[in-house]
């Protein structure tokens, strides 16, 4: 019998646990002529802003082994174009919509929300707040407690009571539990993880760095250990919150170690440069996974790998953190 | 130019083929797969995005390349020609006959067909010569004249000299070493071609900065330029925001804008050149960019309001 894959994102029910992962699947529509956006547990938008935005100088990438390093910087139509015609184009096709938002001020995310309220159809706000604050010498929202918490606390204020607001965390801290609890704390519902790291390459031909925005994220399965461990701690801490796993998902088998480590959901991005049909492939390859492995529901299989352990260490307290 | 062409778009495919053929070509390597869904919606100017490295590979980016044939045996096989100079185009050409590689495509716009029968001239630097050959069949089959300039460092760069010679009006070469043809580059012997062909349309395909020179010196002549652009692609499908160049539309307002999905090909005097590799200050969304305000209604003055009470 095939494994029921049905999964909660909040309150909302998803018929699966696959999602696109923000800024590798457009607004979905380039990615249909590959996919069934309809199928997928969801499409989660490119991060959208208030006003267009060109993003920064090419070229904005580099190839990185098993990954890519990238600096777009959020290039985008702007709330308007997004809302005129992206998120219509998305519910014709009959896909959920989680919309990623990103601003510069706790005021422009309050703003996105309020927008995105008054649209009918969007499932979920992924709020990305992997951005400079301008109101604080640029200082990146996600890296710190209390400035994470006052865009939540704005965002969850001015959305919607049904939609459900997950907040998307940086890996790039040095605790990531305190800026998860403190997310929880502000009001979101749920928690992404993990954005890319911050990394850099230098062309040794022209000794000159590669991207012309000198640094970038680092994504794809390079970084996916990184992301089990965040998921990981995170789900140890806040057991109830749901949480949407991403790095370096290939294959339904990688899918399923974020789940075990305690992803509810698992979003698929860089391999989707790889595999344009890569959502389709590892939701099947999850079923598969899930069947041999004897579980009749994903939702038994969330944060299992937890349970195991604390059962081998007979309730000892892991010591998270080491690196021994 | 058509719109029929732009309308028939179809839906590019992702597919596992079998390599057909691996041919050395002087210093390119030539790869056909077969692929009949790719074969069967392309048009000349679209290309093709390679996996590459094999099914674990650690390449997780595609490669992309001009597709320079389309044939209709084995169902439908397309053939592109590429340098071996990365890891991922050296793996490529260890491949044999009969190994599987996954290909997506026809990706991108293809080069706009002339509604009249036009002189057109092809220009090609390096293997950008590659996509032009599909393209001046076409051109021929509506009755176009079609003149070849192809241009390379070396002779053995230089791709497709041969059937360039065989099947157009005229063939100029350039290479910079002077090994075939005239010594320098394209741009060196555009003029006299141009005089010569009396060329009412180009079609380019090569560096960018030959593309530049072409579209600057094509200005002069009020010929219309069409340039297929070569920017580092991480998806080759639109979704990924990598691959952006400025570009400016008809309303007048510069985008950067995606040449896998919007290009490769542009009009030539619609690419801003000397700001590829940046963001114009007046693009949309550029940094200090705003949106354009409502014309606010003129300050009255209060001496025109007097008047105005006056008058009234
Ligand atoms: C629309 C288009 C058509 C092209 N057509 C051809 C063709 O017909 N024949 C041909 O030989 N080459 C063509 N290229 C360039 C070709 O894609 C690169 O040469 C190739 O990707 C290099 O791969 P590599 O493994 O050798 O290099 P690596 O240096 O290992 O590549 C690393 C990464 O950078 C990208 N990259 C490196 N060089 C280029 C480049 N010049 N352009 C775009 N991306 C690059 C690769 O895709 C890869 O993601 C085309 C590029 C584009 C965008
Ligand atoms: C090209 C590119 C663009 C991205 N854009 C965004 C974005 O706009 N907003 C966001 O929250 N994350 C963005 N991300 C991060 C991804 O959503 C994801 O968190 C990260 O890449 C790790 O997953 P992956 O390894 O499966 O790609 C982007 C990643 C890539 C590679
Ligand atoms: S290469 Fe990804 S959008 Fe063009």
């Amino acid at each position: 019998m095939p494994a029921d894959l049905r999964t909660k994102l909040g309150h909302v029910d998803l018929p699966n646990p696959i999602l696109t992962a923000s800024g590798c699947a457009g607004a979905g529509r380039e990615l249909s002529r590959f996919t069934d956006v309809a199928k997928l547990g969801a499409v989660v938008t490119k991060s959208i802003m208030l006003a267009p935005r060109a993003g920064r100088p090419t070229p904005r990438m580099a190839e990185t082994p098993s990954g890519m390093l990238n600096s777009i910087g959020l290039q985008g139509p702007g709330i308007d174009a997004f809302l005129q015609r992206d998120l219509p184009w998305l519910l014709t096709r009959g896909a959920r919509a989680v919309v990623s938002i990103a601003g510069s001020s706790a005021g422009e995310y309050a703003e996105l929300a309020r927008r995105l309220s008054d649209a009918p159809g969007v499932t979920a706000i992924e709020v990305n707040i992997s951005c400079p604050n301008v109101e604080d010498r640029g200082t990146v929202f996600a890296c710190d407690p209390a400035a994470a918490a006052s865009v939540i606390e704005e965002v969850r204020a001015n959305t919607r009571y049904d939609i459900p607001v997950f907040a998307k965390l940086s890996p790039d801290v040095t605790d990531i539990v305190a800026i998860a609890r403190s997310c929880v704390a502000a009001g979101a519902d749920g928690l992404s993880l993990i954005n890319t790291l911050l990394g850099m390459a230098i062309d040794t031909a022209t000794m000159r760095p590669v991207l012309a925005g000198l640094t970038g994220g680092l994504s794809g399965p390079a970084i996916r250990p990184i992301a089990v461990r965040c998921i990981w701690q995170v789900k140890q801490a806040l057991p109830d919150v749901p949480i949407i796993g991403m790095g370096g998902v290939r294959t339904g088998r990688d899918a399923f170690e974020l789940i075990l480590a305690g992803a509810a959901m698992v979003s698929v991005g860089t391999v989707i440069f790889h595999d344009p049909g890569a959502c389709d492939r590892i939701l099947r390859e999850l079923g598969d996974e899930l069947a041999r492995s004897g579980l009749e529901r994903l939702t038994d299989a969330i944060g299992l790998a937890q349970q195991s352990a604390d059962a081998v260490r007979l309730g000892a307290r892991p010591r998270m953190g080491s690196r021994d | 130019m058509t719109a029929a062409d732009d309308a028939a778009e179809l839906a590019p495919a992702q597919v596992a083929g079998p390599v057909l053929s691996v041919r050395q070509v002087d210093a390119y390597h030539a790869m056909a797969v077969v692929a009949p869904r790719i074969a069967r919606g392309f048009r000349p100017g679209q290309f093709v995005a390679v996996a590459v490295g094999g099914p674990d590979t650690s390449m997780l980016l595609r490669r992309a390349f001009s597709i320079h044939d389309v044939r209709a045996d084995h169902g439908g096989t397309v053939e592109f020609v590429f340098a071996a100079r990365g890891p991922g185009t050296r793996w490529l050409a260890d491949r044999r006959p009969r190994d599987v590689i996954d290909i997506t495509g026809p990706l991108g716009r293809p080069f706009p067909l002339p509604r009249d029968c036009v002189s057109c001239l092809l220009i090609g630097g390096g293997y950008g010569s590659a996509p032009l050959f599909p393209l001046a069949g076409k051109l021929r089959a509506r009755g176009c004249p079609v003149d070849f300039l192809l241009g390379a460092a070396s002779a053995d760069r230089v791709f497709g000299s041969l059937t360039a010679r065989r099947t157009g009006r005229s063939a100029t070469i350039t290479t910079e070493d002077g090994s075939l043809g005239v010594r320098g580059m394209v741009t060196d012997a555009l003029a006299r071609v141009i005089h010569e062909s009396r060329t009412d349309v180009i079609y380019a395909c090569g560096p960018m900065p030959m593309l530049r020179a072409v579209t600057g010196f094509a200005d002069r002549y009020e010929i219309p330029v069409f340039a297929s652009v070569e920017e580092s692609m991480a998806c080759g499908i639109g979704v990924c925001m990598t691959c952006v160049l400025p570009v400016t539309g008809d309303d007048g307002v510069t985008r950067m804008v995606r040449s896998c999905v919007d290009g490769p090909v542009f009009r030539g005097q619609a690419v801003r050149w000397d700001d590829v590799g940046t963001i114009p200050f007046d693009a949309l969304g550029a940094p200090g960019w705003r949106p354009p305000e409502p014309a606010d209604p003129p300050q009255a003055q209060p001496d025109a309001q007097d008047g105005r009470r006056h008058a009234g």
